[in-house]
């Protein structure tokens, strides 16, 4: 019991520690080519800064949303973001269009951003060269001939966003087969349309991969896409308590175009380059680059850090829970009701609901991974003590034994079949369910296959998606060998 | 001695047990008696004190229940519960000597204490290293009767010993068990729904009906001299009896 209550505590201090840590420049970054490229910009700006402060990257961390409330809870300190994006999805004004009034009502939000970058990278559609050509194809408006039998291949934040798909069909009055819009990945969409899945996809209009796949983007001929201007979005806290470093960033102010940008996405995209050598080649300097190995063993670590963790948290509270279940029906009914529920949340969901408390890192991708873990244990402690025949319960009573006795020489040993399959599942499923902690910028294995995905870089998702089946191959393994200790030898029955 | 008094007891309102009293002497061996329902294993379970009892008395050589604390009650009480009940996880060995273990005794003097229950019930100690489930039905009872008698209790109380044994092992048993109880010299009560094995293995055979005690005597006064027609009706309803001749 004392050790359960020194764990509880631990795992408390562990999520209680500030959010808001010392001097460092926390720098986020949106999920594609584009916001990796900006972020490690903007990070590297900052490190040759003076007075030099240390920079935290957390790279890829998803949507708008995340990045955003990242930003409003200290959780990250700048990100680079376009002015359509922040009117739109922040402010819910879409009718702002200038650099100025998007500021202004900002600024209200205790956010500042920069001067645009110099590049509009907007929304917009394209269709393979070849179709186009064929089809006669130049503008939006040509689509509308042709949109019965037109498939579409759509991201998601394209498809819901109101200056997305549903305006643009408004607008354009384009009648597509709702059967024929596929919602997918956006790193996705390119292969698709590649491989002749799709006839057209939402791009954006500085994509590299525009180039590569010999894609034709058609003219907004309405004027219907809002200017997408790229900014540095900033917390005002930052930018007074850093000026140096914020005038830093600011030095790019109007000296990124709309080519520059292209090529500093293609040199990442095409010729597979490392985001940090491609800004480090802009910028007119080098970096230091890890080798695989080292980079794998790095993950490894973050890796097993937040399966551990997890793992020790749905051990010491899922068992107890599981124990309290039984005993007390009602209790038990709220606890794996809860923990149930718990589990059809989605990941991502669940982590953006975190952010707000934990903030990004670690910390709530250890939170979402505790909570994921601890329905198995609950259950299977609460099915294995369940399916104890009552009767041994009730002889350990009349030999004379204490409840703390039963619990441990009877309950637990002849349930324990049932926990340490409880306990593997866990493992499983956190060892899975970790590589989505790169989202909010925790490491792990996630980390190469957030950017691989995002940069549709298949050897790269591979370097973190290998090694995470083999840490799940090596954990199944390890219950294999651990049963063998740990359940009594007369419940081992071979079948 | 152990006595029960007077015993009463109500589950939801539904009288179990109503005016109940037993008395078996030291080294007197005695059975229960009853079919299903009839409130034999909730007197069971007061003499186990695993529930309470509405009104009346339990002694054991005249100290009341009350008198002993949770364990040593248990101490005094060695229960052989119905199929045995060996905890499966545990060998023989460690079901034997589970509660001597709990209870801090010295290693030297729980090995003597085995060997000698290990005569008494003749079990090799190669058969007390197996699990529950490597054993057979006649070796089970007996590592539970070791287990009974581990702490030297005053009391040995047996649940349907051979209910789960098949005929031709269940003869066996009953002569060794009879042989086993004379050797211990305990007070024994055994629970059972089987006359014959009562009238083989007791003395004194009390016949509990619809909660109450019909009557308390050897098995020829409930054959001879019934105290209620229902005795007999019991006593005709048993398969297997030897017949009457055999007694006078």
């Amino acid at each position: 019991m004392r050790a359960w209550l020194c764990a509880a505590i631990a795992l408390g201090a562990l999520f209680c520690v500030p959010v808001d840590a010392a001097d460092r420049i926390v720098v986020g970054s949106k999920i594609f080519t584009e916001g990796y490229v900006l972020g490690e910009l903007a990070a590297q700006s900052i490190e040759a800064s003076k007075p030099g402060v240390p920079v935290v990257r957390k790279l890829g961390m998803g949507s708008t949303g995340i990045l955003f409330q990242s930003l409003n809870t200290g959780a990250i300190d700048v990100y680079a973001d376009y002015t359509g994006t922040l009117a739109e999805a922040i402010l819910k004004q879409p009718q702002l269009r200038s650099v100025a009034e998007i500021r202004a009502a900002l600024l209200k939000m205790g956010i500042v951003i920069s001067e645009p970058l110099g590049f509009d990278n907007t929304y917009a559609l394209a269709v393979p060269e070849e179709f186009a050509q064929r089809e006669g194809l130049h503008t939006i408006s040509d689509l509308a001939r042709l949109h019965s039998s037109l498939r579409a291949g759509f991201s998601y934040e394209f498809m819901d966003r109101q200056d997305g798909y549903p305006g643009l069909t408004e607008r354009y009055r384009l009648g597509l087969d709702p059967a024929h819009v596929n919602r997918m990945e956006h790193s996705l969409t390119y292969q698709a349309i590649d491989q002749g899945a799709v006839d057209v996809i939402d791009v954006y209009s500085t994509d590299a991969k525009i180039k590569k796949f010999k894609l034709r983007v058609l003219d907004d001929n309405l004027g219907y896409f809002p200017t997408y201007q790229a900014v540095w979005v900033a917390r005002a806290g930052f930018v007074s308590q850093y000026p140096a470093q914020w005038r830093a960033l600011r030095q790019w102010q109007g000296r990124i175009n709309a080519t520059t940008m292209q090529d500093l996405n293609a040199q990442a995209d095409i010729d597979k380059r490392s985001i940090a050598q491609v800004v480090a080649g802009f910028r007119g300097s080098t970096v230091r680059s890890q080798t695989l190995a080292g980079q794998i063993g790095r993950r490894t670590l973050e890796h097993l850090w937040l399966v551990g963790v997890s793992l020790a948290f749905s051990i010491f509270i899922g068992i107890p829970l599981g124990i309290l279940a039984v005993r007390h029906r009602r209790t038990g009914q709220v606890i794996l009701t809860v923990s149930a529920i718990t589990q059809t949340i989605p990941s991502l969901a669940l982590l953006c609901f975190l952010i707000p408390v934990f903030g990004v890192g670690t910390k709530p991708a250890l939170a979402a991974l505790c909570l994921y873990s601890l329905l198995p244990v609950v259950l299977n402690t609460f099915t294995g003590i369940r399916g104890i025949d009552p009767r041994h319960l009730e002889n350990a009573r009349a030999f004379g034994l204490t409840p703390g006795q039963i619990l441990r020489r009877i309950v637990l040993p002849l349930a324990s079949p049932s926990l340490l399959t409880g306990i593997r599942t866990a493992t499983i499923v956190s060892i899975g369910t970790a590589t989505l902690a790169a989202l909010v910028g925790a490491g792990g294995y996630g980390v190469p296959i957030v950017s691989g995905l995002s940069l549709n870089d298949v050897p790269t998702i591979l370097t973190g998606a290998i090694p995470a089946a083999l840490m799940a191959w090596a954990a199944h393994a390890a219950f294999d060998l651990l049963g063998r200790f740990i359940i009594p030898a007369g419940l081992q029955r071979s079948p | 001695m152990l006595e029960l008094e007077h015993i009463y007891k109500a589950f939801a309102g539904k009288q179990v047990l109503t005016d109940v009293s037993l008395a078996i002497p030291t080294g007197a061996t005695c059975a229960l008696i009853g079919s299903s329902g009839s409130g034999k294993t909730t007197l069971l379970r007061i003499t186990l004190r695993l529930i309470g009892l509405d009104r009346g008395a339990v002694r054991l050589d005249d100290r009341p229940l009350a008198d002993f604390g949770h364990e040593a009650w248990a101490d005094r009480i060695g229960y052989v519960p119905q199929d045995g009940g060996l905890f499966p996880h545990l060998t023989g060995q460690q079901n034997v000597t589970l509660v001597a273990r709990l209870r801090r005794w010295h290693p030297q003097q729980i090995a003597a204490r085995i060997a000698q229950l290990q005569e008494l019930v003749a079990l090799d100690t190669a058969v007390l290293q197996r699990f529950p489930h490597e054993l057979s039905g006649g070796q089970i009872q007996r590592v539970a009767i070791m287990r009974a008698a581990m702490m030297d209790p005053a009391v040995m109380l047996l649940d349907e010993p051979m209910a789960a044994l098949d005929p031709l092992i269940r003869s066996a048993l009953q002569q060794e068990l009879k042989a086993i109880f004379a050797r211990l010299g305990k007070t024994v009560m055994i629970v059972t729904h089987d006359l014959a094995e009562a009238a083989f293995l007791a003395e004194r055979i009390t016949l509990l009906h619809d909660g109450r005690v019909l009557q308390t005597g050897s098995y020829p006064d409930l054959l001879l001299r019934p105290a209620d027609p229902f005795v007999t009706s019991f006593i005709k309803a048993q398969r297997t009896l030897p017949p009457a001749a055999d007694l006078q």
